[in-house]
């Protein structure tokens, strides 16, 4: 590089008319995006000025380089402090690690939630996947034999008035309970069978403000050989603990054409601690879910030898226990849909 | 059922209070719901003594001084006349509050000082007497609570009876099972004894006569027994008060004596009997038949029927009488001037019952425990009691019986193993207390062999197997009693659910994402009339009859409902199932994921008072989202070319979804009903997988040779090597004919850059002055890196400039000058 074809006096009359011209320029944006853009101008390392600048040192006398080299530098600093100056002026921080007003709000992000009776499930799920169960799933169509025929339901006994059902057709209604995936689940593995059930189920039930057409249960399947009664009962307990924290739980006689024999569940009412309340209608107990011994003909419905396997099973409803839980006092708050309810579920 | 505790008592005379008895019964037989204390609202009454008496002058009234036993005599203005010095009446002092609510306040009446007020049975809700103060016959001193002299207290138990126990309809039923838990015997209500007795009756299998009545079954399988006894002579009145308190205690309402009789057997002994007025009775006979379509009846209840062939009656000589099981005839009906009674005791067949009132669309306090199933041998036991009850409380004389029917068939016995019951229960139970249990409960129990043969009484037809068995030794011993031991488990046989593995994935993203998770009904209304929907065939509203082919259906209305509500921000998803007519009629359950999104973007902040609304780009991310996480590593397209699922039912789908070349949703913009301040909606419907509904095998088989269900692995991500080196990054700045799509620059480019091409970025998109009309200019940024070396200027140049010549002779696209 000899061809030296600018001199050092132009060169600093070069970087005066820079610094002349950039610094008023970043002292007057307006704006941090303005500044931006002025950046971008002077000292942007693509095509800004300062750029061409410093390809013009070459161009200088090798004597001459080093007192360039420095005036040009400490134009650039002085650029540079102009362009910082105006930046802390534009901006919030005043300096690193303090805020004009640490008071105002961060910027968020809009969060979800889980439906509360998702919610529900999912602590149950979670418990039972403790104890080895794995999830099954069936049909919401189902036909009258799945529904009601394989589960030892009686033919047009009062037992089926318990269950008002949606009809398609003959042959097919809206499952009434998630018990028809008890019998598919049968038919279709072999035991050892350890087995939860959610969904949705259907009864021809008025839309008022404690009943719904549509409403999830959530259902629970155990069959082996040498399933006991104790079993169930110690199993539903630790669940009863675990999930409502329940100090006391207690079994009551119960009916269910499909377990024999059958029990309710309850749990000491954690209101009143079993004097009896409102909460608890005065009984001390708050009734949680339905089980029993799966009855030998639901077994051998679904082709399972009922003398080498027993089993049990239980039944329960997430949406009231979502509904005692958060204090919901009318079921269809569950259905609306309202964000402003949903929102109130977000964690 | 309502139980009265006292009633209870008088079948088992128990020294427990109400509240043992509850809970006895709940934790063995039947739960108890409802515990109401009777004539608690007559806790602070007392008996008082009237000590002086003056009439006041020109009226009714008289002035008194009364002995409430507080220590000073209580003055006291009453209006009854019978007010009479030294008797004793039931007291309200002044702040007592009455059966009917009103308050007794100290007050004034014709310048007399009255504080507090003696009582009238009627003022009391001790029945309709109001006309005079109540006069008591009692030792007890004043002071004493009413409730104590008057015997009046009593609990009412409401039990929730489930269907098969139909025998604990009745106070003998819940007796049989309190004397098994107590030990104490059963015995005839006191109040029963010295009944007057039914002579002995005239008997035949299908008919039979007496000397003025005859009976006859025109089927002993619609009804196996039935008794008919004539009572002549009765005068209808009130009934006494032990018989109105009976009824009152289990919430009926007293009628009169002879109705109250029927009631007090039916509650009783859980017996419907019927009283008609013989009068009434055509040719003095009984006939029981099926009716006659066409023939009609006015029931007790006022209303006309008309009847069919379902429906078993009672008629006399010419026409039906009484609905049988069910309710009676208003013509026959027993009314202040009937002397002579029929008293009808019969079973009907539960069935026909069941059919019959059904096909009338009425149900009766009858109906209900003759459809459930009655003791079929209470007949000839019940029949005298209820006739001499109504003898005893109506007068008359029973003057003939006519029974008619066949011996019931006993209930087959039951084999049971002893050793199975303690198998089951997981405790050890004896066969000596099985047994016994069983024994207690009425079971004849047989031990042959090694097993026991068991027979259950007549009033239980729900037990049948011997797990029915095992359930009455596990209830009667206590639930409680079994000890909790979780059995050794061993790992099911069962996989997850692929449909729950994955739906659970998708939805915890879509929260991440912000939206959240609804459950909304499924059923909707038919908006399109060319829409297959299946139809509910009974639905309970005919607003919404439909199940829904579409979850976005579901979440379009839900956001109305939102907007409507004056939320414009709505970010929703339901993982859910779809139910699709298919072409053949047949239905098939698809479990789909559905999003919605309008409204801000993000939430308002100072910095961005104004964020912008959600567009089709947003929900083409989210359609992207769900399947980047429902198909990991699956290759998926997003077309803008509609399949026709997308193409059906509502306008505004912008891309068709596909994964692995299989359609599966679409992406669309969705038309609400919505005010003009909404922003527009964008949605996306997706289908996860099918719900096979077809049977897994035959009745009573199964089936384990079909492949696991199991939700398939997804592929292990493979690490690709981090690079040391740098990139060399360049824009493309194209103008790009409006024929031509985005998406074809793309892969124009990225078929000719080159395998150094790392990324390729559109990121800008413009329109207007200096850009040709036909056409818009699109920018690329594209990232090169060598993984082993820094990338020269003149390679980086020379792909440029191949990269320009390709895209001008393939898709006439050249780079934006100026
Ligand atoms: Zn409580």
């Amino acid at each position: 590089m000899t061809d030296a074809n600018l001199t050092l006096h132009d060169f600093t009359a070069l970087l005066a008319s820079f610094e002349a011209e950039a610094a008023p320029a970043m002292t007057g944006a307006a704006s941090a995006d303005a500044l931006d853009a002025v950046r971008a101008t002077y000292l942007g390392r693509a095509h800004g000025w300062l750029k061409d600048l410093s390809a013009k040192l070459g161009q200088l006398e090798k004597a001459d380089r080093g007192a360039a080299g420095k005036a040009f530098n400490e134009v650039r600093l002085r650029v540079e402090a102009a362009l910082e100056a105006r930046r802390t002026e534009l901006s919030p921080r005043r300096e690193a690690g303090t805020l004009a007003d640490p008071s105002m709000p961060a910027r968020r992000s809009w969060v979800g939630a889980v439906h509360p009776v998702s919610q529900v499930l999912d602590e149950m799920i979670e418990i039972f996947r403790e104890l080895g169960f794995t999830i099954a799933l069936g049909p919401e169509v189902e036909t009258p034999w799945y529904n009601f025929g394989a589960l030892n339901f009686p033919p047009d006994h009062p037992a089926m008035d318990l269950h008002d059902t949606l009809y398609i057709s003959d042959d097919a209604v809206l499952r009434t309970h998630t018990s028809p995936v008890q019998v598919r689940t049968l038919q279709a593995w072999a035991p050892p069978i350890r087995v939860l059930i959610p969904g949705n189920v259907h009864r021809r039930d008025p839309f008022d403000a404690s009943h719904a057409p549509t409403f999830a249960q959530v259902e629970g399947l155990v069959v082996d050989e040498g399933i006991t009664f104790a079993d169930l009962k110690a199993t539903l307990t630790h669940f009863a603990k675990r999930f409502f924290g329940a100090t006391k739980t207690r079994f009551r006689p119960s009916y269910f054409p499909f377990t024999e024999p059958s029990a309710e569940m309850d749990v000491l009412c954690g209101v009143c601690d079993g004097s009896g309340c409102g909460v608890c209608k005065q009984s001390g107990w708050i009734e949680i879910l339905g089980s029993g011994l799966v009855h030998p003909s639901v077994l051998e419905s679904a082709g399972v030898d009922s003398e080498k396997y027993t089993g049990w099973a239980f039944g329960m409803g997430p949406g009231r226990t979502a509904m005692a839980r958060h204090g919901i006092p009318d079921i269809r708050i569950l259905y609306d849909s309202d964000v402003r309810f949903l929102s109130q579920f977000a964690r | 059922m309502n139980i009265s505790h006292e009633w209870l008592k008088a079948f088992v005379p128990h020294a427990l209070d109400a509240a043992a008895v509850r809970e006895l019964l709940t934790a063995h037989v039947a739960t108890v719901e409802g515990f109401e204390a009777v004539g608690a609202e007559l806790e602070s009454f007392v008996v008082a003594r009237v000590v002086e008496s003056e009439k006041i002058p020109d009226t009714r009234l008289s002035f008194n001084k009364v002995d409430d036993g507080s220590g000073e005599l209580i003055e006291v203005v009453c209006g009854a006349p019978n007010v009479t010095v030294g008797a004793k009446y039931p007291f309200a002092r002044s702040g007592t509050t009455m059966p009917g609510g009103l308050l007794i306040e100290k007050r004034k009446i014709r310048g007399f000082v009255s504080n507090g007020m003696l009582c009238s049975p009627s003022e009391l809700g001790l029945g309709d007497d109001h006309d005079g103060i109540l006069e008591l016959t009692t030792d007890a001193a004043t002071g004493t609570r009413l409730l104590d002299v008057l015997d009046l207290s009593d609990a009412r138990l409401v039990v929730d009876v489930l269907p098969n126990r139909p025998d604990l309809l009745s106070h003998q039923g819940f007796a049989y099972e309190l004397t098994a838990l107590t030990g104490v015997a059963k015995q005839m209500p006191p109040e029963l004894a010295d009944l007057p007795a039914t002579p002995k009756p005239a008997e035949g299998e299908s008919e039979a006569a007496g000397r003025g009545v005859s009976v006859r079954l025109e089927s002993t399988a619609d009804c196996p027994h039935y008794c008919a006894i004539v009572i002549r002579g009765v005068t209808v009145g009130p009934s006494p008060d032990w018989l109105k308190r009976r009824i009152e205690s289990v919430g009926a309402r007293s009628i009169n004596n002879v109705v109250d009789a029927t009631n007090y057997i039916l509650h009783g002994f859980g017996q419907p009997v019927h009283a008609f007025d013989l009068a009434k009775i055509g040719g003095s006979s009984i006939v029981v038949r099926r009716a006659r379509s066409g023939e009609t009846l006015t029931t007790l209840d006022g209303t006309a029927r008309v009847l069919s062939n379902d429906v078993l009656v009672i008629a006399d000589a010419e026409r039906p009488t009484a609905l049988a099981g069910i309710m009676g005839g208003q013509a026959s009906e027993v009314t202040e001037g009937t002397t002579d009674i029929l008293l009808e005791v019969a079973t009907f067949s539960p069935k026909q019952v069941r059919a019959g009132r059904r096909h009338l669309g009425i149900a009766t306090d009858a109906s209900y425990r003759f459809e459930r199933g009655i003791n079929d041998k209470s007949v000839p036991r019940v029949a005298p009691i209820a006739a001499g009850l109504i003898a005893m409380v109506a007068g008359g004389t029973i003057e003939e019986a006519v029974n008619v029917g066949v011996e019931p068939p006993a209930h087959d016995p039951i084999s049971l193993r002893p050793e199975r019951v303690s198998r089951l229960l997981g405790d050890e139970v004896s066969a000596d207390e099985t047994a016994r249990l069983l024994t207690s409960i009425g079971f004849a129990v047989h031990k042959s062999g090694d097993a026991f043969q068991v027979t259950a009484p007549s009033w239980r037809h729900d037990v049948t197997l011997d797990v029915d068995l095992i359930e009455e030794v596990a209830r009667l011993r206590g639930y409680d009693r079994l000890p909790d031991v979780i059995t050794g488990s061993r790992p099911s046989s069962v996989p997850d659910h692929p449909m729950h593995v994955v739906g659970r994935r998708v939805r915890d993203a879509l929260v991440a994402h912000g939206l959240f998770e609804v459950r909304p009904l499924p059923f909707t209304a038919s908006t399109d009339a060319a829409a297959a929907l299946v139809r509910v065939r009974n639905p309970l509203g005919d607003d919404e009859p439909f199940l829904r082919d579409s979850i976005l259906t579901t979440l379009a209305g839900r956001a109305e409902y939102n907007l409507s509500r004056m939320q414009g921000d709505v970010r929703m998803f339901e993982i859910g199932t779809a139910f699709v007519a298919e072409a053949n009629g047949a239905l098939s359950e698809e479990i789909r994921v559905g999003a919605l999104v309008m409204g801000a973007r993000r939430p308002r902040h100072f910095t961005e008072p104004d964020p912008p609304a959600f567009d089709a780009w947003d929900a083409k991310e989210l359609a992207e989202l769900v399947v980047r996480t429902a198909w990991p590593g699956a290759r998926a397209e997003l077309s803008a070319e509609l399949s026709a699922e997308a193409r059906a039912g509502e306008t505004g789908a912008l891309w068709s979804l596909s994964v692995e070349g299989t359609v599966r949703g679409h992406v669309r913009e969705i038309t609400l009903d919505a005010p003009v301040w909404a922003a527009p909606a964008f949605g996306v419907e997706l289908t996860l997988g099918k719900m096979p509904a077809a049977a897994v095998a035959a009745r009573g088989a199964h089936d384990y040779s079909r492949a696991s269900d199991a939700a398939p692995r997804p592929q292990p991500v493979r690490y690709a090597r981090l690079a040391v080196t740098p990139a060399a990054v360049f824009d493309l700045a194209l103008i790009v004919p409006d024929a031509v799509s985005a998406a074809q620059v793309e892969q124009t480019i990225r078929g000719s850059a080159g395998e150094l091409l790392e990324a390729v970025l559109l990121f800008d998109e413009f329109r207007g002055d200096g850009i040709p009309a036909g056409t818009r200019s699109l920018a690329w940024r594209l990232t090169f890196r060598h993984p082993d070396r820094t990338l020269r200027d003149k390679e980086i140049d020379g792909r440029r400039s191949q990269l320009l010549k390709t895209l001008d002779k393939e898709i006439g696209v050249r780079a934006r000058t100026a």
